[in-house]
Protein backbone atom coordinates (compact mmCIF):
# COMPACT_ATOMS: atom_id res chain seq x y z
CA UNK A 1 0.00 0.00 0.00
CA UNK A 2 3.08 2.04 0.72
CA UNK A 3 3.72 2.80 -3.24
CA UNK A 4 0.29 4.02 -3.86
CA UNK A 5 0.70 7.11 -0.93
CA UNK A 6 4.53 7.88 -2.06
CA UNK A 7 5.82 9.94 -4.87
CA UNK A 8 5.39 8.12 -8.38
CA UNK A 9 8.76 7.98 -10.24
CA UNK A 10 8.74 9.39 -14.28
CA UNK A 11 8.75 5.68 -15.46
CA UNK A 12 5.35 4.92 -13.97
CA UNK A 13 4.07 8.44 -15.50
CA UNK A 14 5.25 8.77 -18.65
CA UNK A 15 4.42 4.72 -19.79
CA UNK A 16 0.45 5.81 -18.55
CA UNK A 17 0.56 9.19 -20.45
CA UNK A 18 1.44 7.50 -23.18
CA UNK A 19 -1.04 4.38 -22.72
CA UNK A 20 -3.97 7.82 -22.08
CA UNK A 21 -3.41 8.53 -25.63
CA UNK A 22 -3.50 5.04 -27.12
CA UNK A 23 -6.47 4.51 -25.42
CA UNK A 24 -8.35 7.85 -27.00
CA UNK A 25 -6.55 6.73 -30.42
CA UNK A 26 -8.29 3.34 -29.85
CA UNK A 27 -11.89 4.61 -28.82
CA UNK A 28 -11.91 6.90 -31.91
CA UNK A 29 -10.63 10.26 -30.65
CA UNK A 30 -6.90 11.86 -29.96
CA UNK A 31 -5.18 13.29 -26.94
CA UNK A 32 -5.48 17.25 -26.31
CA UNK A 33 -6.14 19.07 -23.73
CA UNK A 34 -6.51 22.99 -25.15
CA UNK A 35 -9.44 22.28 -27.83
CA UNK A 36 -11.18 22.31 -24.63
CA UNK A 37 -10.68 25.95 -24.07
CA UNK A 38 -12.01 26.68 -27.59
CA UNK A 39 -14.87 24.10 -26.96
CA UNK A 40 -15.55 26.58 -23.90
CA UNK A 41 -15.57 29.55 -25.92
CA UNK A 42 -18.23 27.83 -28.52
CA UNK A 43 -20.34 26.48 -25.23
CA UNK A 44 -20.17 30.89 -23.63
CA UNK A 45 -21.68 31.69 -27.24
CA UNK A 46 -18.12 33.09 -28.96
CA UNK A 47 -20.08 31.73 -31.81
CA UNK A 48 -21.85 34.92 -32.13
CA UNK A 49 -18.87 37.09 -32.49
CA UNK A 50 -16.56 35.16 -34.66
CA UNK A 51 -17.18 32.39 -36.99
CA UNK A 52 -14.01 30.62 -35.86
CA UNK A 53 -16.46 29.54 -32.33
CA UNK A 54 -19.23 28.40 -34.48
CA UNK A 55 -18.88 24.82 -34.22
CA UNK A 56 -20.97 21.95 -33.34
CA UNK A 57 -19.32 21.42 -29.57
CA UNK A 58 -21.55 18.12 -28.91
CA UNK A 59 -18.51 16.42 -30.85
CA UNK A 60 -16.12 17.88 -28.64
CA UNK A 61 -18.06 16.53 -25.13
CA UNK A 62 -16.07 13.46 -24.72
CA UNK A 63 -13.07 15.76 -24.58
CA UNK A 64 -14.64 17.76 -21.72
CA UNK A 65 -15.35 14.62 -20.00
CA UNK A 66 -11.77 13.33 -19.96
CA UNK A 67 -10.61 16.82 -18.29
CA UNK A 68 -13.52 16.15 -16.18
CA UNK A 69 -12.03 13.34 -15.25
CA UNK A 70 -8.77 14.52 -14.72
CA UNK A 71 -10.33 17.20 -12.61
CA UNK A 72 -11.69 14.35 -10.38
CA UNK A 73 -8.13 12.84 -10.73
CA UNK A 74 -6.82 15.45 -8.91
CA UNK A 75 -9.69 15.49 -6.16
CA UNK A 76 -8.81 11.89 -5.58
CA UNK A 77 -5.14 11.98 -4.98
CA UNK A 78 -5.70 15.05 -2.75
CA UNK A 79 -8.53 13.45 -0.74
CA UNK A 80 -7.13 9.26 -0.68
CA UNK A 81 -3.62 9.22 -2.33
CA UNK A 82 -1.34 12.19 -0.59
CA UNK A 83 0.92 11.91 2.74
CA UNK A 84 3.40 14.16 2.28
CA UNK A 85 3.20 17.71 1.65
CA UNK A 86 6.04 18.33 -0.67
CA UNK A 87 7.28 18.47 -4.53
CA UNK A 88 10.51 16.66 -4.55
CA UNK A 89 12.67 18.67 -6.23
CA UNK A 90 15.95 19.22 -6.27
CA UNK A 91 18.20 21.01 -3.98
CA UNK A 92 19.17 23.77 -6.36
CA UNK A 93 16.25 24.16 -7.40
CA UNK A 94 14.67 24.69 -3.96
CA UNK A 95 17.70 27.35 -3.29
CA UNK A 96 17.50 28.80 -6.35
CA UNK A 97 13.68 29.63 -5.48
CA UNK A 98 14.62 30.82 -1.74
CA UNK A 99 16.93 33.64 -3.76
CA UNK A 100 14.30 35.02 -5.71
CA UNK A 101 11.89 35.17 -2.35
CA UNK A 102 10.22 31.63 -2.34
CA UNK A 103 10.00 30.51 0.97
CA UNK A 104 8.91 27.11 1.52
CA UNK A 105 10.13 26.20 -2.32
CA UNK A 106 9.55 22.40 -2.45
CA UNK A 107 5.79 22.21 -1.28
CA UNK A 108 3.10 20.83 -2.39
CA UNK A 109 2.11 21.91 -5.50
CA UNK A 110 1.91 25.39 -6.10
CA UNK A 111 3.92 28.54 -4.36
CA UNK A 112 1.67 30.49 -1.74
CA UNK A 113 3.57 33.24 -3.11
CA UNK A 114 1.38 33.25 -6.48
CA UNK A 115 -1.29 31.12 -5.29
CA UNK A 116 -2.72 31.44 -1.65
CA UNK A 117 -5.79 32.85 -1.62
CA UNK A 118 -4.65 35.85 0.56
CA UNK A 119 -1.95 36.65 -2.01
CA UNK A 120 -5.15 37.91 -4.23
CA UNK A 121 -5.26 40.83 -2.41
CA UNK A 122 -1.91 41.85 -4.07
CA UNK A 123 -2.74 43.68 -7.15
CA UNK A 124 0.57 42.06 -8.85
CA UNK A 125 -0.28 38.42 -7.74
CA UNK A 126 -3.62 38.55 -9.69
CA UNK A 127 -1.37 40.07 -12.83
CA UNK A 128 0.28 37.16 -13.07
CA UNK A 129 -2.20 34.93 -12.75
CA UNK A 130 -4.47 36.40 -15.70
CA UNK A 131 -1.22 36.88 -17.44
CA UNK A 132 -0.05 33.55 -17.44
CA UNK A 133 -3.98 32.27 -18.00
CA UNK A 134 -3.79 34.54 -21.20
CA UNK A 135 -0.22 33.17 -22.90
CA UNK A 136 -1.26 29.60 -22.01
CA UNK A 137 -4.59 29.92 -23.66
CA UNK A 138 -3.29 32.38 -26.89
CA UNK A 139 -0.81 30.72 -27.34
CA UNK A 140 -1.68 27.04 -27.26
CA UNK A 141 -4.23 27.65 -29.40
CA UNK A 142 -2.08 29.45 -32.21
CA UNK A 143 0.37 26.50 -31.68
CA UNK A 144 -2.33 24.75 -32.72
CA UNK A 145 -1.45 22.14 -29.64
CA UNK A 146 -0.11 21.83 -26.07
CA UNK A 147 1.84 19.66 -24.06
CA UNK A 148 -0.33 16.34 -24.80
CA UNK A 149 -1.68 17.58 -28.00
CA UNK A 150 1.89 18.64 -29.86
CA UNK A 151 4.81 17.28 -27.21
CA UNK A 152 3.10 13.88 -26.64
CA UNK A 153 0.81 13.19 -29.58
CA UNK A 154 2.19 15.40 -32.37
CA UNK A 155 6.03 13.89 -31.91
CA UNK A 156 4.39 10.41 -30.98
CA UNK A 157 3.34 10.98 -34.81
CA UNK A 158 6.86 12.09 -35.92
CA UNK A 159 4.96 15.54 -36.80
CA UNK A 160 7.24 18.46 -37.77
CA UNK A 161 4.50 20.83 -36.47
CA UNK A 162 4.93 19.60 -33.11
CA UNK A 163 8.65 19.62 -33.23
CA UNK A 164 8.66 23.35 -34.00
CA UNK A 165 6.20 23.97 -31.51
CA UNK A 166 7.99 21.92 -28.22
CA UNK A 167 11.03 24.38 -29.60
CA UNK A 168 8.76 27.18 -28.92
CA UNK A 169 7.60 26.05 -25.64
CA UNK A 170 11.14 25.60 -24.51
CA UNK A 171 12.09 29.43 -25.55
CA UNK A 172 9.73 30.34 -24.07
CA UNK A 173 10.04 28.53 -20.68
CA UNK A 174 13.55 28.99 -20.82
CA UNK A 175 13.14 33.47 -21.67
CA UNK A 176 10.69 33.09 -18.57
CA UNK A 177 12.49 31.14 -15.93
CA UNK A 178 15.98 32.59 -16.36
CA UNK A 179 15.43 36.00 -17.31
CA UNK A 180 11.76 37.12 -16.56
CA UNK A 181 11.70 35.54 -12.90
CA UNK A 182 13.76 37.46 -11.58
CA UNK A 183 12.76 40.58 -12.73
CA UNK A 184 9.20 39.52 -11.63
CA UNK A 185 9.17 38.02 -8.31
CA UNK A 186 9.42 38.48 -5.10
CA UNK A 187 5.84 40.11 -6.38
CA UNK B 1 -22.63 6.03 -20.91
CA UNK B 2 -20.85 6.23 -24.20
CA UNK B 3 -18.85 8.69 -22.05
CA UNK B 4 -18.08 7.16 -19.18
CA UNK B 5 -14.67 5.77 -20.75
CA UNK B 6 -13.57 9.19 -21.25
CA UNK B 7 -13.74 10.09 -17.32
CA UNK B 8 -12.67 7.08 -16.20
CA UNK B 9 -9.45 7.78 -18.87
CA UNK B 10 -9.11 11.19 -17.24
CA UNK B 11 -9.82 10.53 -13.48
CA UNK B 12 -6.27 7.99 -14.44
CA UNK B 13 -4.82 10.58 -16.04
CA UNK B 14 -5.14 13.30 -13.45
CA UNK B 15 -4.15 10.79 -11.00
CA UNK B 16 -0.74 9.79 -12.62
CA UNK B 17 -0.25 13.75 -12.86
CA UNK B 18 -0.80 14.67 -9.44
CA UNK B 19 0.90 11.64 -7.78
CA UNK B 20 4.33 12.18 -9.92
CA UNK B 21 4.13 16.07 -9.60
CA UNK B 22 3.71 16.58 -13.28
CA UNK B 23 1.12 19.23 -11.92
CA UNK B 24 3.66 20.53 -9.77
CA UNK B 25 4.55 24.58 -10.88
CA UNK B 26 8.24 23.63 -8.87
CA UNK B 27 8.81 20.61 -10.70
CA UNK B 28 8.20 22.80 -14.21
CA UNK B 29 10.40 25.50 -13.10
CA UNK B 30 13.29 22.56 -12.17
CA UNK B 31 12.67 21.24 -15.57
CA UNK B 32 13.43 24.89 -17.37
CA UNK B 33 16.48 25.21 -15.12
CA UNK B 34 17.60 21.36 -15.83
CA UNK B 35 18.21 20.40 -12.36
CA UNK B 36 16.39 16.94 -12.35
CA UNK B 37 15.57 14.62 -15.18
CA UNK B 38 11.85 13.69 -14.18
CA UNK B 39 10.04 16.04 -16.54
CA UNK B 40 12.31 14.92 -19.66
CA UNK B 41 11.44 11.49 -18.09
CA UNK B 42 8.17 11.92 -18.11
CA UNK B 43 7.55 12.99 -21.62
CA UNK B 44 10.79 11.38 -22.76
CA UNK B 45 8.89 7.75 -22.46
CA UNK B 46 5.84 8.50 -23.00
CA UNK B 47 6.89 10.02 -26.76
CA UNK B 48 8.99 6.94 -26.93
CA UNK B 49 6.35 4.70 -26.29
CA UNK B 50 3.93 6.61 -28.46
CA UNK B 51 5.87 6.22 -31.46
CA UNK B 52 6.29 2.38 -30.99
CA UNK B 53 2.46 1.79 -30.27
CA UNK B 54 1.39 4.33 -33.03
CA UNK B 55 4.03 2.50 -35.70
CA UNK B 56 2.25 -0.70 -34.73
CA UNK B 57 -1.09 0.98 -35.22
CA UNK B 58 0.09 2.04 -38.60
CA UNK B 59 1.92 -1.08 -39.78
CA UNK B 60 -0.30 -3.84 -38.83
CA UNK B 61 -3.65 -1.22 -39.50
CA UNK B 62 -4.93 -1.92 -36.16
CA UNK B 63 -9.14 -1.35 -36.24
CA UNK B 64 -9.74 1.11 -33.43
CA UNK B 65 -13.00 -0.84 -30.28
CA UNK B 66 -15.39 0.34 -32.91
CA UNK B 67 -14.00 -1.14 -35.88
CA UNK B 68 -13.08 1.66 -38.02
CA UNK B 69 -9.38 2.04 -39.45
CA UNK B 70 -7.46 4.64 -37.40
CA UNK B 71 -6.86 7.48 -38.71
CA UNK B 72 -4.17 10.09 -37.01
CA UNK B 73 -4.47 13.63 -38.84
CA UNK B 74 -1.62 15.23 -39.49
CA UNK B 75 -0.84 18.38 -37.58
CA UNK B 76 -1.29 21.44 -39.94
CA UNK B 77 2.44 22.62 -41.44
CA UNK B 78 2.25 26.36 -40.07
CA UNK B 79 5.61 25.82 -38.55
CA UNK B 80 5.64 30.58 -37.94
CA UNK B 81 2.13 29.92 -35.89
CA UNK B 82 3.86 26.86 -34.38
CA UNK B 83 6.77 28.68 -33.19
CA UNK B 84 5.20 31.94 -31.96
CA UNK B 85 2.45 30.33 -30.37
CA UNK B 86 5.16 27.64 -28.91
CA UNK B 87 7.23 30.56 -27.03
CA UNK B 88 4.22 32.58 -25.97
CA UNK B 89 2.65 29.59 -24.21
CA UNK B 90 6.17 28.43 -22.78
CA UNK B 91 6.22 31.31 -20.80
CA UNK B 92 3.01 31.01 -19.50
CA UNK B 93 3.14 27.35 -19.24
CA UNK B 94 6.82 28.29 -16.66
CA UNK B 95 5.16 31.54 -15.21
CA UNK B 96 2.06 29.61 -13.91
CA UNK B 97 4.01 26.14 -13.72
CA UNK B 98 1.00 24.21 -15.64
CA UNK B 99 0.25 23.39 -19.01
CA UNK B 100 -3.73 22.62 -19.55
CA UNK B 101 -4.10 19.26 -18.21
CA UNK B 102 -2.80 20.33 -14.77
CA UNK B 103 -4.93 23.13 -14.42
CA UNK B 104 -7.60 20.61 -13.95
CA UNK B 105 -6.11 18.50 -12.17
CA UNK B 106 -4.97 21.32 -9.78
CA UNK B 107 -8.81 22.66 -9.82
CA UNK B 108 -9.92 19.33 -8.89
CA UNK B 109 -7.12 19.17 -6.31
CA UNK B 110 -8.69 22.44 -4.66
CA UNK B 111 -6.18 25.32 -5.73
CA UNK B 112 -9.60 28.13 -6.32
CA UNK B 113 -6.34 30.73 -7.45
CA UNK B 114 -5.89 28.30 -10.26
CA UNK B 115 -10.12 29.25 -11.85
CA UNK B 116 -8.70 32.41 -12.50
CA UNK B 117 -5.98 31.06 -14.64
CA UNK B 118 -8.68 28.53 -16.54
CA UNK B 119 -10.73 31.72 -17.14
CA UNK B 120 -7.59 33.71 -18.33
CA UNK B 121 -6.72 31.04 -20.62
CA UNK B 122 -10.52 30.33 -21.91
CA UNK B 123 -10.15 34.05 -22.99
CA UNK B 124 -7.01 33.49 -24.35
CA UNK B 125 -8.46 30.65 -26.85
CA UNK B 126 -11.06 33.27 -27.35
CA UNK B 127 -8.70 36.51 -28.56
CA UNK B 128 -6.46 34.16 -30.55
CA UNK B 129 -9.87 32.95 -32.54
CA UNK B 130 -10.74 36.89 -33.39
CA UNK B 131 -7.59 37.87 -33.92
CA UNK B 132 -6.87 35.42 -36.62
CA UNK B 133 -8.79 34.35 -39.62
Amino acid sequence: MEVLFSFWSWYVAGPVIALVMVFLILFGKRFGVSSNLETACSILGAGKINDYFKTDWKTQKWNLVFILGALLGGFISRQFLMTDETSHISAETKAWLSSIGFENAGGMFLPEEIFALDSLSNPKVLFVLILGGLLVGFGTRYAGGCTSGHAISGLSNLQLPSLVAVIGFFIGGLVMVHFLFPLIFPL
Amino acid sequence: MKLIKFLLIGIGFGIILAKAEIVSWYRIVEMFRFESFHMYGVIGSAVLLGVIALQIIKKKNIKNFEGQPIVIESKPKQYSRNLIGGIIFGLGWALIGACPGPLFVLAGFGYVSILIVIAAAVFGAFLRGIWVK
